[in-house]
C-alpha cells in the first residue's frame, strides 16, 4: 500500500502554530486533522489540477501570521466604489479594524467571535470537509460574527474590504460567521485588496446560515496581486423557502482556489451560483462548487464563465448532489470557456450525482473561441477586429455580471472588466 | 405508487436468461496466482520464450500495483489467490472443422442462440467462440484468409503470426497501464486476433462470443485488432455467464490499431450474469479497451450495450494521434437490482483536426448505481479539435442513482468542445400523450426507452441490434418510472 506522506508545507505550518485560549475544541480538531491528513498531496482528486502544497512551499517563505500595519483613510478610500453608502467592514490582514470601519448595526448585531463565542462556529464549514478549513481553525486570531435580526430588511449593502499585505509573517486567516434570521433580507459585497506586490497566503473561511424565508445576496470580487495565493472556503446552509445567491468574479492573483458549498436543507430553497474568471498572465483560478440537494422542491442554478489569455489556467469543478429525498429538484449548471492563447489551459469537470428519480438536472459545458461569424458581422459593419473582439468578450462576460444585485457595485465591476478586456486581450 | 411498486417488483424478479451451466471436462490451472501459474499457463499454451518473458515482466509490474479505488463502485475485495486463472474444455485434438467440435460445446452455443453451424450457413458472420479461457472454434476462416484477413484465436496467432503479435501486443494498452491491464498481461489465456491487410474491406462482420462456464475462475482474454491502411472491419463481441452465487472476475484487454484511412467499428453487447435480485453473485467486469487512430484520416468507433455484470468498470477509449482522425463512442448502460456500472470513455486529441463524438445513455432501475465517467483531452498541438459529448441518464424508481463525472481538459485555443448532460425520469406528459392515443403505459415506457436509446442502437450492426433491443426490452419490460 502506498502511504501518503505528510507533505512539507503541512509541517511548515505546524511549526508556526500559536496557541490560542478560545475555541479550543475547534482548534484541536483542526490540528488533529492536519497532523493526520495534512494539506492536499499531489494528485489528490479534489486538488488534482491545483498543486497547492507545492505552490505554498515555493512561494511562501514565512509561515507565520502576518502582523497588521495601521491603515489610513487614504488607503481605503479608492476602494470604496462610487454610489456606496452602506456599512463598511474593514479587515486588516484578516483581523477586523474598527478604526477605519463604519458599522451602524442597524438591523443586525455585530461582534467579534471572541466577544460572542457563537456555538455555530465551525458547524457549517466542517473541519473534515477541506484541509484548509482545518488550517483556518488552527490559525485564525479572531473573526466577525454578524447576526441579522428577524424580518429585518437591510436596504444598503454591507461591504467587506479585506486589505492584505505580508508583514513579518505571510499567512492571513480571516474568519467570518453570518447568521441571517428568518425573513431577513440583506446584500453583502466583498473586495480583497493587496497593499503591495509581495507574496502572501490568505485562507479565509466564511460560514453563513440563511434562516427560513430569508433572501441573501453575496458578491465577491477577487483582484489581488500577482504573487498572492488564496484558498477561500465559503459554505452556506440554506433553510426552508430561503434564497441565496453567490457571485464570484476573479481577475488576478497567482493562485486562487474557491471552494463554494451550498447546502439546501429544507423544501423550497433556492441556491444560485454565478462566477466569472477573467484571467491573463500566469494566474491560476480553481473554482470548486458544490450544491447539496437534500429535500424536495428545491432549485439550483449555476453559471460559470471564463476567458483565458496568456498562460493562465482555469479550473471548474461543479458538483450537484441530489439526495434520495430530494424529489422534484431542478438543478441546472453551465460552464462556458473561451481560450484566447496557445498556452492557456482549461480543465472542467461538471459532475452530477443523483439518487432521486423525479428530478430535472442538466449541465452543459463548452470550450471554444469567439464566434467567427459574429466577429465577421461586426467587422462588416466597420468595427475593427480588436474592438469587435473586445465587444464580444464583454458581452460574454457581461452575462455573469448582470447577476450582481447592487447596481453601483455592478458598474464598478463592469468598469474593471471593460478595462481589462480593452487592454490585455 | 402501488402499481409502480408492482411493476418494479416484476422487473426486479426477472431471472437471468443465460444462467445455466454445463458440466464439461476441463483442464484447469491450480488455484491461486504465482509465477508458477504463469509458467504453467504459458507451457500449456506452448508459447515461445519471449511471450513468457513478457508475461513475467507484467507480473512483476502488477505485484507493485494497487487495486484502483477511484471508481464509483463498491464491492468486497477480490481474493485473487482463490481464483483459477485458466480453465479450458478438454479436447484431445484441435478440431479441424466445426463437425469435430464436442457436441456438448456446440449445444452451449445453441442454447445461447448462437449456433455456430447456423451462423456459418445462414448469416455469414465469422464467429470466434471463447469458452472460459480458450477459443473453441472459429468459423469462416478459409473465406477470410483468401482476402488476407487473419481472424483466429490469440494462441493461434502467437504460433502462426508471431511477428505481428510481437509488434502490436501492448502497444496500445501497455502492461503498466493499470492494475487489471497488468494482471491481464500476466495471465491472459486466449482471445481473438484480427488483422486486416492494406486496402481490404472485410466482407463480413467478425464476431467473438465469450462465455464463462467453469466455477471459481477468472476470465482474462485479450483481443488485438490491427487494421492496415485503407482497410475496414466491423467487429462484434458478446458475453454471457452462468448463474453462480460467488462473484467471478472478468478482466479483459482489447487493443485496436488503425493505420492511415483505416476504419474499425467495435460493438459489444455485454450480458454477463448480473447477480440475483439481492445482489448476490454476478461478474466483476473490469475491462481495459483502447484504440489508437495512428494514421491520418483513421476512425475508431465503439458501440456498447451494457446490461449485465454485477460491477462494471470499463472505459473504451480512443487516442486520436493521426491528423483528421475520428473517434466515436456510443453507449447504452442499463443497471438494475444491485448492479453498479462505472463506464464511459476517453478521447485524447493529439493530431490536428481530430474529431470525437460521445453519446452515452444510462438507464438505472432498482437499487443500482450507474455512473458515466469520461475524459476529453485536447493536447496543445491538436489544432481545430472538435468534440461533442452528450450523456443522458434515465432513472426508474427512487432507490437508484445516476452519476456523471466528465473531465474536460483543453490546452489548445482552437478546440471546440461541448458537453451536455441531463438526468430525468420518463416524463408524465410523454406517458400521457401515449396513453391518450391508446398505448398502454407499459408499451409506452418501452417505446420511450427504445426511442431514448435509439441513437446508440442504430449504430449497432443489424445482427446485434436485434439482440440488443431484445435485451433492453427484457430488462425494462413493464417498468414505469
Amino acid at each position: 500500500m502506498t502511504v501518503i506522506k505528510s507533505n512539507k508545507s503541512t509541517d511548515l505550518f505546524l511549526d508556526h502554530v500559536v496557541s490560542h485560549t478560545d475555541f479550543s475544541a475547534l482548534r484541536a480538531k483542526g490540528l488533529e486533522f492536519l497532523k493526520e491528513k495534512g494539506l492536499p498531496a499531489l494528485k489528490e482528486e479534489e486538488y488534482k489540477f491545483t498543486a497547492i502544497s507545492k505552490k505554498l512551499e515555493q512561494s511562501i517563505s514565512r509561515f507565520s501570521t502576518a502582523e497588521n500595519i495601521p491603515l489610513t483613510q487614504e488607503q481605503i478610500k479608492p476602494h470604496i466604489f462610487e454610489g456606496f453608502n452602506g456599512d463598511l467592514v474593514v479587515f486588516n490582514n484578516g483581523v477586523f479594524d474598527p478604526s477605519v470601519s463604519s458599522v451602524s448595526k442597524k438591523g443586525y448585531t455585530f461582534e467579534t467571535l471572541s466577544e460572542n463565542q457563537p456555538e455555530l462556529l465551525g458547524k457549517i464549514a466542517k473541519t473534515e470537509k477541506d484541509p484548509f478549513v482545518a488550517l483556518n481553525n488552527v490559525f485564525f486570531e479572531d473573526g466577525i460574527y454578524i447576526k441579522v435580526g428577524k424580518n429585518q430588511k437591510i436596504e444598503q449593502p454591507i461591504l467587506f474590504l479585506y486589505f492584505n499585505q505580508a508583514n513579518k509573517g505571510e499567512v492571513i486567516t480571516p474568519r467570518l460567521l453570518i447568521e441571517i434570521e428568518d425573513g431577513a433580507e440583506v446584500k453583502f459585497l466583498e473586495n480583497t485588496i493587496s497593499l503591495d506586490e509581495e507574496s502572501y497566503f490568505s485562507n479565509p473561511v466564511t460560514e453563513i446560515k440563511v434562516g427560513q424565508n430569508a433572501h441573501v445576496h453575496y458578491c465577491r470580487f477577487q483582484n489581488e496581486n500577482r504573487k498572492s495565493i488564496s484558498v477561500n472556503n465559503f459554505e452556506v446552509d440554506i433553510h426552508k423557502d430561503a434564497t441565496f445567491t453567490s457571485v464570484v468574479i476573479s481577475m488576478a492573483g497567482d493562485l486562487v482556489r474557491n471552494n463554494l458549498s451550498l447546502n439546501l436543507l429544507d423544501t423550497g430553497c433556492e441556491g444560485n451560483m454565478y462566477g466569472l474568471y477573467l484571467l491573463n498572465g500566469k494566474t491560476h483560478v480553481d473554482n470548486h462548487t458544490n450544491v447539496d440537494h437534500t429535500k424536495p422542491h428545491c432549485q439550483s442554478n449555476e453559471l460559470y464563465k471564463g476567458v483565458l489569455a496568456d498562460s493562465s489556467r482555469g479550473i471548474f469543478n461543479g458538483k450537484i448532489f441530489v439526495r434520495q429525498d430530494a424529489q422534484k429538484t431542478n438543478a441546472f449548471q453551465q460552464n462556458n470557456n473561451i481560450l484566447l492563447s496557445e498556452d492557456a489551459i482549461v480543465n472542467t469537470k461538471p459532475q452530477l450525482e443523483i439518487w432521486a428519480d423525479d428530478v430535472k438536472c442538466s449541465h452543459g459545458c463548452t470550450t471554444g473561441q469567439l464566434d467567427e461569424e459574429a466577429l465577421f458581422y461586426l467587422q462588416a459593419r466597420g468595427i475593427g477586429k480588436e474592438n469587435a473582439k473586445g465587444l464580444l468578450l464583454f458581452a460574454f462576460a457581461g452575462e455573469v455580471l448582470e447577476y450582481i444585485a447592487v447596481d453601483s457595485f455592478k458598474d464598478y465591476c463592469l468598469h474593471l472588466v471593460q478595462e481589462r478586456l480593452g487592454s490585455n486581450f | 405508487m402501488s402499481k409502480d411498486n408492482q411493476i418494479l417488483e416484476d422487473l426486479t424478479s426477472k431471472e437471468y436468461e443465460h444462467g445455466w451451466s454445463v458440466n464439461l471436462e476441463v483442464d484447469e490451472a491450480p488455484t491461486g496466482l504465482t509465477e508458477d501459474t504463469i509458467r504453467w499457463i504459458s507451457a500449456k499454451k506452448e508459447e515461445p520464450q519471449w511471450l513468457l518473458d513478457w508475461r513475467l515482466k507484467a507480473y512483476k509490474i502488477w505485484l507493485a500495483m494497487d487495486e484502483p479505488k477511484w471508481a464509483n463502485v463498491h464491492y468486497p475485495k477480490i481474493d485473487l489467490q482463490s481464483l483459477k486463472f485458466y480453465s479450458a474444455p478438454k479436447q484431445s485434438n484441435k478440431p479441424k472443422s466445426l463437425d469435430e467440435i464436442d457436441p456438448e460445446l456446440l449445444q452451449i452455443y445453441e442454447r445461447l442462440g448462437i449456433s455456430l453451424n447456423e451462423q456459418k450457413k445462414l448469416q455469414g458472420i465469422a464467429v470466434d467462440v471463447v469458452l472460459d479461457s480458450v477459443s473453441v472454434g472459429t468459423t469462416f476462416k478459409d473465406t477470410l484468409s483468401k482476402l488476407g484477413v487473419i481472424f483466429c484465436s490469440f494462441s493461434e496467432a502467437v504460433k502462426e503470426h508471431p511477428e505481428l503479435v510481437k509488434k502490436y501486443l501492448g502497444s496500445v494498452v501497455p502492461m503498466t497501464d493499470n492494475y487489471y491491464a497488468a494482471l491481464n498481461s500476466a495471465v491472459f489465456s486466449d482471445g481473438s486476433f484480427c488483422y486486416i491487410p492494406k486496402g481490404t474491406r472485410c466482407p463480413m462482420e467478425l464476431s467473438t462470443y465469450f462465455r464463462i462456464n467453469a466455477a471459481n475462475t477468472g476470465q482474462f482474454e485479450r483481443t488485438l485488432i490491427i487494421a492496415e491502411d485503407n482497410s475496414y472491419v466491423s467487429y462484434l463481441e458478446g458475453c454471457t455467464a452462468p448463474q453462480r452465487d460467488e462473484n467471478q472476475l472478468h478482466a479483459a484487454v482489447v487493443e485496436i490499431y488503425a493505420a492511415k484511412h483505416a476504419e474499425v467499428k467495435y460493438s459489444t453487447v455485454q450480458n454477463w450474469y448480473p447477480g440475483n435480485k439481492e445482489g448476490v453473485g454476478g461478474i466483476y467486469n473490469f475491462v481495459t479497451k483502447r484504440g489508437i487512430c495512428a494514421g491520418d484520416y483513421s476512425k475508431i468507433s465503439w458501440t456498447q450495450v451494457e446490461t449485465g455484470s454485477a460491477v462494471t468498470w470499463k472505459y473504451p477509449s480512443c487516442i486520436l494521434k493521426g491528423d483528421y482522425s475520428i473517434g466515436e463512442f456510443y453507449s447504452v448502460a442499463v443497471t438494475n437490482n444491485y448492479q453498479q456500472a462505472d463506464t464511459g470513455t476517453k478521447m485524447i486529441h493529439i493530431g490536428k483536426n481530430t474529431k470525437s463524438r460521445i453519446v452515452s445513455k444510462g438507464i438505472s432501475a432498482g437499487h443500482s448505481q450507474n455512473s458515466y465517467r469520461g475524459q476529453v483531452q485536447v493536447m496543445k498541438r491538436a489544432t481545430n479539435a472538435r468534440n461533442f459529448s452528450q450523456c443522458d441518464s434515465l432513472l426508474m424508481g427512487n432507490r437508484c442513482g445516476a452519476h456523471t463525472f466528465p473531465y474536460i481538459d483543453i490546452q489548445n485555443p482552437s478546440a471546440k468542445v461541448e458537453h451536455e448532460a441531463t438526468t430525468s425520469k420518463i416524463g408524465e406528459d410523454q406517458l400521457f400523450y401515449c396513453n391518450q392515443r391508446g398505448i398502454a403505459t407499459e408499451d409506452a415506457v418501452a417505446l420511450i426507452v427504445n426511442g431514448y436509446a435509439k441513437e446508440v442502437l442504430n449504430q449497432l450492426p443489424m445482427e446485434f441490434a436485434v439482440e440488443a433491443q431484445k435485451l433492453l426490452a427484457l430488462t425494462l419490460e413493464g417498468s414505469v418510472g
